[in-house]
């Protein structure tokens, strides 16, 4: 029917290896003095508008070991659903962050504020929600997933509204610990897995 | 056109993600299908790094650790090429993130404890801004091959690890570019998650004499591309018109 349109094919990924940090969070690694600062130490300023948050949690493989050398990034909206560079945004919203699970017990944390509500092309609202790539050794191409949060009306997103088994949609979902405080563990295979996505 | 929504990614093209010779991704690689779907605005949008973010020596990882008073060791080479998208348009202002091994193979990171022995003026990591062509280059020196703990001899072929951002979260990259001729990249079994040889053969980058400088480094080329963006918009047309 359709001809196909001349394209390049895009890069093949690789796993980003154990030794990402040195890379990406290269104080982490104990490479010290190239760059003034780790890049996307915080995804907001002091005076950013908005709720904030602290979210915990550890990445854990199909045995239930933490892992304890994979690299998070999050990307998100600020507290009234805009995203860095669209116009009337917040400018002490950065929006993007990157962390480390802790190379002794797996626990990674990421202090933000709370993101608005983001509409679709075609009107539809998402839940509030923040994207996650994440990335490690023996990960061959970077997971995608998102948080949405407990205390937060989800039923009618469109992206959780694709979930075909119900009691998936809870993956995605962080549990609130405290004031501001919630938890957000990621399954990569097996029991509770995770819903990781392709869009 | 930014904001367009992204091409579906061609998972065909890209690693398997259970892979048995790679024994680290059979516990870390999903049972479950990827759920699908068009992409949102959390994909169509990314972060931003401007030029005030770069300094002077970033790009060079032959000096960038000793901060110019002594050079690394090792074969000097000029890495350079292109971020393009798939429809062939080049990605202009985007930031390149290189890490890798010293000449030994050996990589500065406190988990690392293979033997072979640091270079006190070799840190390992490089970034730059593409230019408004979508050209980047890194001087640094050719890494070493290395071992490492998956079947019982199983080595590295030399690589830079690359992480490339794109102008969109849903076009976040990260891979590995190896050196045209080494013949660990037919051996390895991290290269060979990826299935389609063609794509593989694209991570191998070529040896360029004449962007080589006499006396000085030899250069190779490597191209990068990410995904692109739907060129005709039809958005609120109703299914099945």
């Amino acid at each position: 029917m359709t001809t196909a349109r001349d394209l390049l094919e895009e890069t093949a990924s690789q796993t980003a290896g154990p030794f990402v940090h040195i890379g990406c969070i290269p104080t982490f690694a104990g490479v010290e003095g190239v760059f003034p600062e780790d890049l996307g130490l915080s995804p907001i300023r002091d005076d950013a508008k908005g709720e904030r948050l602290t979210i915990r949690g550890a990445i854990f493989d199909g045995t239930g070991w933490p892992l304890r050398d994979a690299m998070l990034e999050s990307w998100q909206a600020d507290a009234a659903g805009l995203f860095p560079g669209q116009e009337g945004a917040d400018p002490g919203v950065g929006g993007f962050c990157r962390f480390a699970a802790d190379r002794e017990t797996g626990e990674f944390t990421l202090k933000t504020v709370r993101p608005g509500r983001v509409a679709l092309r075609d009107g539809r609202m998402q839940a509030p929600h923040i994207s996650l790539w994440i990335v490690a050794r023996g990960i061959n191409t970077g997971l995608q997933t998102r948080i949405y949060f407990e205390d937060e009306d989800n039923t009618a997103d469109p992206l959780l509204s694709r979930i075909e088994q119900r009691p998936r949609v809870q993956t995605l979902i962080a549990k609130r610990t405290g004031a501001g405080e919630f938890r957000f563990d990621i399954r990569l295979q097996g029991e509770g897995e995770t819903v990781f996505l392709d869009l | 056109m930014t904001d367009a929504p992204l091409m579906p990614r061609r998972r065909e093209l890209h690693p398997v993600a259970h892979d048995p010779d790679y024994k680290t991704s059979v516990t870390r690689s999903p049972n479950l299908p990827l759920l699908s779907m068009e992409s949102t605005p959390s994909e169509e949008t990314g972060p931003r790094f401007g030029h005030s973010l770069i300094g002077a020596l970033d790009n060079n990882l032959i000096l960038n650790f000793s901060r110019g008073t002594a050079p690394a060791i090792g074969e000097r080479i000029r890495i350079f090429g292109r971020v393009l998208d798939e429809t062939g348009r080049p990605v202009p202002e985007t930031l390149v993130e290189i890490w890798q091994a010293n000449a030994g193979g050996r990589y500065r990171h406190v988990k690392d404890t293979y033997f072979a022995p640091l270079d006190p003026n070799f840190g390992g990591c490089g970034r730059t801004l593409t230019d408004a062509e979508g050209r980047y280059e890194f001087l640094t020196i050719r890494p070493g091959a290395y071992p490492w703990p998956n079947r019982a001899n199983d080595w590295r072929p030399m690589h830079v690890h690359f992480s490339v951002f794109g102008h969109a979260f849903g076009q976040r990259l990260i891979t590995q570019m190896y050196f045209e001729g080494d013949p660990l990249i037919e051996r390895c079994p991290i290269v060979h998650t990826v299935r389609d040889r063609g794509q593989i053969d694209r991570l191998v980058a070529s040896l360029d004499l004449q962007n080589s400088r006499a006396m000085d480094f030899l250069a190779y080329r490597f191209d990068i591309v990410l995904r692109g963006r739907r060129q005709t918009m039809f958005e609120n047309r109703p299914e099945g018109m």
